[in-house]
């Protein structure tokens, strides 16, 4: 870590001849750094006195989801299933359109340069919003309900999906690729012949992590009203009776890490 | 036959399982079509889409260059003030978790239990926090950070824990056998193993918290979030245009710095 900008130090070594030292920045940087922290906290008033007065409320609403509700698991089962289906629904069919626009993006199947240029603004476009952002707006024009959210979960994983994906296309061994195409394979051909083999592993993996990450997005979606679980983790909220978000969470945790372990199971086993 | 095509019929037959797994993958695929309802589309969402695109086309300019409070540029400072300071605060109270969960450094139940810790606010959804903060600071930004430093506190020590358990040893012994003391081989045998590693990996959580900023305003923690929503519900569909182009090219930009400087710490 050196900049140009900062002199350097001069040390004259016994002999004479003069030796310059490169400076570290590093101080420079914590400067700026606790400037900035400073400025974060005027700006968001961070106040420990109020911290230390009130952080008792934090736990006092942790004591109250201890124990969870029991009774409320009956009215569980379909927003957790519910949340399951948006996330699986969205997510195969997100992978499975990331293939051909992962396949536009890649700047080695796809010759025309802006059409690769275009997908992938495309694609970073749509990842740089939020997903409950984006389950937000889909709720305006899809309605309030499951078919928001998984729309939501469907151009996330497109968006997210397609970015990995073209970048390990790229960098594939393309000896295959040209072979086949110089024995007059059309494209889309020698991409099933040559290349998709090589990527196939990878893109179930990352279709498969990218899964895992949504069932936890799917979980929260529910309180811009798109569906799923996460509507009733926001009544329960609202209305305080943290034994239900108790529960909620509860089972929020198993399926999650029920659905990570199957996953990570099968994603070592494709590796 | 020749010998390559013996070769050929060697390959064991996967048809089976292929077959299979694209079974149960279609099966699963079928039980969850029962999300979609495509009636449920109004002649009403039509419209909202056109009126999004139009507001994204016309944005409301003042709005978007608006320097007084309320206008974009204070709300889009506010949302990574919100982001920098949780990550500054998550930052740190992550590092002695991160060591007293790194199996190399404390005895295996120790580790265990604090691992258990750390997956355990790792689960709860960051809006759930949100939530909850509130009733203790009240809405604004202050319950946002309290919420961003929660959940970077998660994520930081399970990647800290990564890097600390990948220590080279060797260095330590080294020193040791120099008589260095103990402040001076954590100094200059750990320290400067560590930092590079810990910034980029603190670099890459804000660029996630940034994103997560943006939605704890909807829950009322301040940021750019609760705007938004609010011009929603109002049908502003220019206002939205505006926060959405702000919020994009905010983190377009703060995305491309932390991939540029990351790959520079990392790569030296």
């Amino acid at each position: 870590m050196q900049c140009k900008l900062l002199l350097p130090k001069k040390i004259v070594l016994p002999n004479g001849k003069e030796v310059l030292e490169k400076r570290s920045v590093m101080p420079l940087l914590w400067l700026i750094l606790f400037v900035l922290t400073l400025l974060s906290i005027r700006i968001t008033g961070f106040s420990l006195e109020v911290l230390r007065d009130r952080i008792d409320q934090f736990f006092v609403i942790i004591q109250q989801m201890v124990p969870p509700n029991w009774g409320y698991v009956a009215k569980l089962w379909q927003p957790l299933f519910d949340t399951i289906k948006m996330s699986l629904l969205g997510s195969v069919a997100g992978a499975i359109c990331a293939l051909p626009i992962a396949m536009l993006a890649a700047a080695n199947i796809t010759k025309n340069k802006w059409i690769a240029m275009l997908s992938k603004f495309m694609l970073s476009l749509l990842r740089t919003l939020p997903t409950l952002i984006i389950a937000l707006i889909a709720t305006f024009i899809f309605g309030l309900g499951t078919m928001a959210g998984t729309i939501a979960i469907f151009l996330f994983t497109i968006a997210y999906v397609g970015k990995l994906l073209y970048e390990q296309i790229e960098n594939v061994d393309m000896g295959g690729f040209e072979a086949m195409q110089a024995m007059g394979l059309p494209t889309i051909q020698a991409f099933r012949y040559a290349i998709l083999p090589q990527i196939l592993p990878n893109y179930i993996s990352t279709s498969l992590f990218c899964f895992e990450g949504n069932v936890r997005y799917a979980s929260i979606l529910g309180y811009v009203g798109a569906g799923g679980i996460g509507l009733l983790l926001n009544e329960s909220i609202g209305w305080r009776s943290y034994a239900n978000v108790g529960m909620i969470l509860l089972m929020l945790a198993c399926t999650v890490f029920i659905i990570e372990s199957t996953s990570e199971y099968f994603r070592k086993r494709l590796m | 036959m020749n010998a390559i095509e013996k070769q050929l019929h060697l390959q064991p037959n996967r048809r089976m399982s292929y077959f299979l797994t694209l079974l149960i993958l279609g099966l699963l695929f079928i039980w969850s079509l029962s999300t979609l309802h495509v009636d449920s589309i109004s002649n009403n969402g039509t419209k909202i889409a056109k009126n999004i695109v139009v507001g994204l086309l016309q944005p409301d300019w003042t709005l978007l260059f608006n320097a007084t409070i309320g206008g974009i540029p204070y709300l889009l400072i506010e949302t990574m003030a919100i982001a920098f300071l949780g990550t500054i605060v998550g930052a740190f109270l992550a590092i002695p978790l991160a060591f007293l969960s790194a199996s190399n450094i404390v005895p295996k139940p120790i580790a265990f239990v604090v691992r258990l810790l750390l997956i355990v606010i790792r689960t709860i959804p960051a809006i759930v926090y949100g939530l909850m903060f509130i009733r203790v600071t009240g809405q604004g930004p202050f319950a946002g950070v309290l919420t961003m430093s929660l959940t970077s506190i998660g994520m930081l020590s399970k990647l800290y824990v990564d890097v600390i358990e990948d220590l080279d040893k060797s260095i330590l012994e080294s020193m040791e056998a120099l008589g260095c003391t103990l402040m001076e081989k954590i100094r200059y045998g750990i320290w400067p193993q560590l930092t590079a590693l810990f910034l980029s990996i603190v670099i890459y959580r804000f660029d996630m918290n940034l994103r997560d900023a943006t939605v704890l305003g909807l829950v009322g923690a301040g940021g750019i979030g609760a705007p938004l929503i609010f011009a929603m519900n109002a049908y502003k569909w220019s206002e939205v245009g505006a926060i959405l182009i702000g919020l994009i090219f905010l983190i377009l930009i703060v995305e491309y710095v932390s991939n540029r400087v990351r790959t520079k710490l990392v790569k030296g």
